[in-house]
């Protein structure tokens, strides 16, 4: 237990009054520097309460200050109106997909040990590629986001979750929850534009590297779950002088830790276990086709959400003084969905929802459906874009992104 | 055992990230990686608003000594919720909670517990337990105060010739009595263990504010160790009369001083009426201090939430309803279950309005609130 002297008690004391929350940001800061101790952090990146951003997005210039603040106040009535309903029946919904997702995860691998039967490899390999699919989807993305928190169920608990995929939760958890979700599509800020590797917006300077654009993204999608384990690194950071040295070792130890557990289950393990009947070699390639599978189906889900035509990136003058209707605005047109069947929907994870999810990222993920006719009415009535279709569209859509920005932009 | 655990952890190789208990709770719910749970096997009504309800613990409990009580999880609409209740079997047989019907989770557990259900546990704990060396005693309970006590008759009684029990218990009417029918069988069958029934619907309250009724229903009250467990008041009337007796007595025993008459009473003397001869349990603690004051913008710094609060709201609702995994126990500032630390700021004692904080200090979430911001570091 820490023995603080009467004086450095009063200046944190000081320090975490609020006169305005930058005020007591400053304070915070200069109490931390000043006694060397674990200060109150205050955090940062809030919301204005009043006014507007320097400039409104193009999509929402027509918008008053009042008819944004009057949005805002509607979008957080379908809101508490989803959180007055949750209850066991969402209990019920998370547990039972989880039981799914696991049942799935046991046959499948099961199978697999056999697989020298070709029907039994294709079962096997389809089961898991779904289990997979399943559980860093509908399961783990959402588990993460703190969506089922409520239930105060330390076994499905945004602290205590670990999923079936190469980066740790809590590395993901920062680079996603805290900055895509808080920036998104905000270019310079919002680092899921392009993923550090791909030109996904005119506004990012062209380099001839970006000529490679299309080729990148090939070979990204189906090692994508490395890909974001790199990208969780924050090597950008590192290098700018943002990161850490001690916090990059961290992160790496983590990943090493994690990497290897994932390699020893589906490239060593299983395969050893299926050797016992002779299937090892296409236990192996069950697991690779499997996680390859996944890999690029998460890929594609996670380009239509914010890669589409019609959706927009914003600049940092459009988040500055942002209020939370400006917030809510941004979310929904720098969003995409994608329309299909319910069963297309789960296996996304809800993320077709994509608009929806960013409106709400801790609303239970079986409640999106629900909202989105009302989200979609609110569009239509402030004359926002909706931007939604087909899951072949959207994919197409990106795809032509991809390549299109792979050029340097046309001299005017 | 520990082969199993080794085999555990071989499966983990293939369970990664989840842990093989993980698996098997598909098969069998008591499993559970991280969480000790256990299965209702029975539920017997006690009476109109009360009942026993019997589970069979998963791996981790221990064996509850007579007395102690548990947390109980159970879920409300989705929603995790943890009470503490006293165990009511006798030690050395399976565990059982008798639940009496006062608030949204109590009944919830009294009424729509089936055999077979899940409930989620914490291992027993408390001191409210039988002395280690053979003693006349008295019990002194109410209400719902009896379940640990019953606790302690059934272990004794029936297995101890030796024992030398006065049980007086407190309930409205006879219908609202838990456990009377077979507190009387007892008395009838060992005479060690004497039981008084007092109807307050007959007979008014309990009254302590003199030694008068104790004298009559229990002579020898003084030279016994005393064991009391029912609402606030109850206790809070035995504790001033036992405090009343010591001071009496000491004054008593200084006047002898001298005439060896204190020496020849020694047998008795180590059980006289002494506040440290009371052993009480308490169920409720007033929390009434923090209203009026002021609350503050209170941070759970590691699960990332911020809530605006006021200055009466126990730390421990506030982090529960921001979904943050609290620790918890009794509620009531006892058991010391559900210690956070603090990062900066002041929190206020809701039992008697202090304020008090320091860096790293580790405060009582559950009687304690905002007194300006807070930081916690959960």
């Amino acid at each position: 237990m820490a023995i603080v002297t009467n004086h450095e008690a009063e200046t944190t004391e000081d320090a975490v009054v609020p006169s305005s929350r930058d005020d007591a940001a400053l304070k915070a800061d200069a109490a931390a520097e000043a006694s060397g101790a674990q200060a109150a952090k205050t955090r940062r990146g809030a919301l204005a309460t009043s006014g507007s951003p320097l400039v409104r997005p193009p999509a929402a210039a027509h918008l008053s200050d009042e008819q944004v603040a009057e949005l805002g106040r509607e979008l957080d009535a379908i809101k508490d109106d989803i959180l007055a309903k949750r209850g066991s029946s969402d209990a019920a919904y998370i547990r039972r997909m989880i039981k799914i997702q696991r049942g799935l995860e046991i046959s499948g691998r099961a199978t697999l040990l056999v697989s020298r039967n070709k029907a039994a490899w294709i079962t096997g390999t389809t089961l898991l590629s779904l289990a997979k699919i399943l559980e860093n989807m509908e399961i783990g993305h959402n588990v993460l986001h703190g969506q089922w928190d409520w239930m105060r169920d330390p076994d499905i608990h945004s602290t205590t979750w670990e999923w079936d995929f190469v980066t740790p939760a809590r590395s993901w958890q920062h680079t996603h929850n805290d900055l895509h979700h808080r920036w998104t599509n905000v270019v310079g800020k919002d680092n899921d534009v392009g993923y550090n590797l791909l030109r996904m917006d005119p506004q990012q300077e062209w380099k001839p590297f970006n000529l490679g654009n299309p080729l990148y993204n090939a070979i990204l999608a189906p090692v994508f779950e490395w890909g974001i384990a790199i990208y969780d690194l924050e090597l950008q950071d590192y290098k700018e002088g943002n990161k850490s040295k001690e916090a990059l070792v961290k992160d790496l130890k983590a990943l090493g830790i994690k990497a290897l557990k994932q390699f020893t289950k589906d490239y060593a393990a299983t395969p050893a276990v299926a050797m016992l009947t002779g299937s090892g070699k296409q236990a192996l390639y069950g697991t690779l086709t499997a996680n390859a599978v996944r890999n690029v189906w998460a890929h594609a889900v996670i380009f239509c959400g914010h890669f589409p035509e019609g959706t927009d990136t914003f600049t940092e003058e459009m988040v500055e003084g942002e209020t939370r209707g400006d917030w809510y605005v941004r979310q929904m047109i720098g969003s995409a969905n994608i329309s299909g069947s319910k069963f297309m929907h789960l296996m996304t994870g809800n993320l077709s929802h994509q608009i929806e999810h960013h409106l709400f990222p801790d609303i239970p993920s079986n409640r999106y459906a629900e909202v989105a006719p009302k989200v979609q009415e609110i569009c239509k009535r402030y004359g926002l874009p909706y931007t939604t279709g087909p899951i072949w569209k959207q994919v197409g859509s990106t795809w032509a992104k991809v390549f299109k920005l792979a050029l340097p932009p046309k001299k005017a | 055992m520990i082969r199993l655990r080794k085999l555990a952890r071989a499966a983990s190789v293939l369970t990664t990230p989840l842990a093989p208990e993980d698996i098997l709770s598909l098969f069998n719910p008591v499993f559970s990686a991280r969480q000790l749970r256990g299965i209702v096997t029975r539920v017997v009504a006690e009476t109109a608003d009360s009942a026993t309800i019997f589970f069979r613990p998963g791996r981790g409990w221990k064996a509850h000594q007579a007395g102690q009580w548990a947390r109980i999880g159970v879920e409300l609409d989705g929603v995790r919720h943890w009470r503490s209740y006293s165990l009511s079997a006798p030690a050395g047989q399976d565990p059982a909670i008798t639940v009496t019907d006062v608030g949204a989770v109590s009944g919830v557990l009294v009424r729509n517990t089936r055999p077979g259900d899940v409930l989620f546990l914490a291992p027993p704990q408390g001191d409210f337990v039988l002395p280690e060396h053979p003693r006349p005693l008295l019990m002194l309970t109410a209400g719902s105060g009896i379940t640990p006590v019953m606790s302690m008759v059934r272990t004794l009684v029936p297995h101890r010739p030796d024992a030398d029990v006065v049980l007086i218990h407190s309930a409205r009417t006879p219908e609202d009595s838990i456990f009377r029918e077979e507190l009387s069988e007892l008395a009838d069958q060992f005479p060690n263990f004497k039981v008084t029934h007092w109807f307050t619907g007959e007979r008014g309250r309990v009254d302590f504010s003199s030694a008068a009724m104790l004298d009559e229903l229990c002579p020898d009250w003084r030279h016994r160790a005393a064991y009391a467990c029912g609402p606030e008041g109850f206790l809070d009337d035995a504790e001033a009369l036992w405090s009343a007796e010591a001071a009496a007595a000491a004054e008593g025993s200084t006047l002898t001083e001298g005439s060896a008459a204190g020496e020849s009473h020694q047998p008795e003397g180590p059980f006289a009426a002494d506040p440290i001869n009371l052993i009480i349990e308490r169920f409720t603690t007033s929390l009434a201090a923090g209203a009026g004051h002021d609350g503050g913008l209170v941070t759970f710094e590691a699960s990332d939430r911020e809530v605006e609060v006021d200055g009466s709201t126990p730390l421990l609702d506030v982090g529960e309803d921001a979904g943050v995994l609290m620790p918890s126990g009794c509620r009531m500032g006892i058991c010391h279950s559900c210690l956070t630390p603090l990062r900066a700021g002041h929190v206020r004692d809701l039992r008697t309005g202090e304020v008090h904080g320091e860096p790293g200090q580790l405060i009582q979430t559950c009687v304690s609130a905002a007194a300006g911001p807070v930081n916690l570091d959960i």
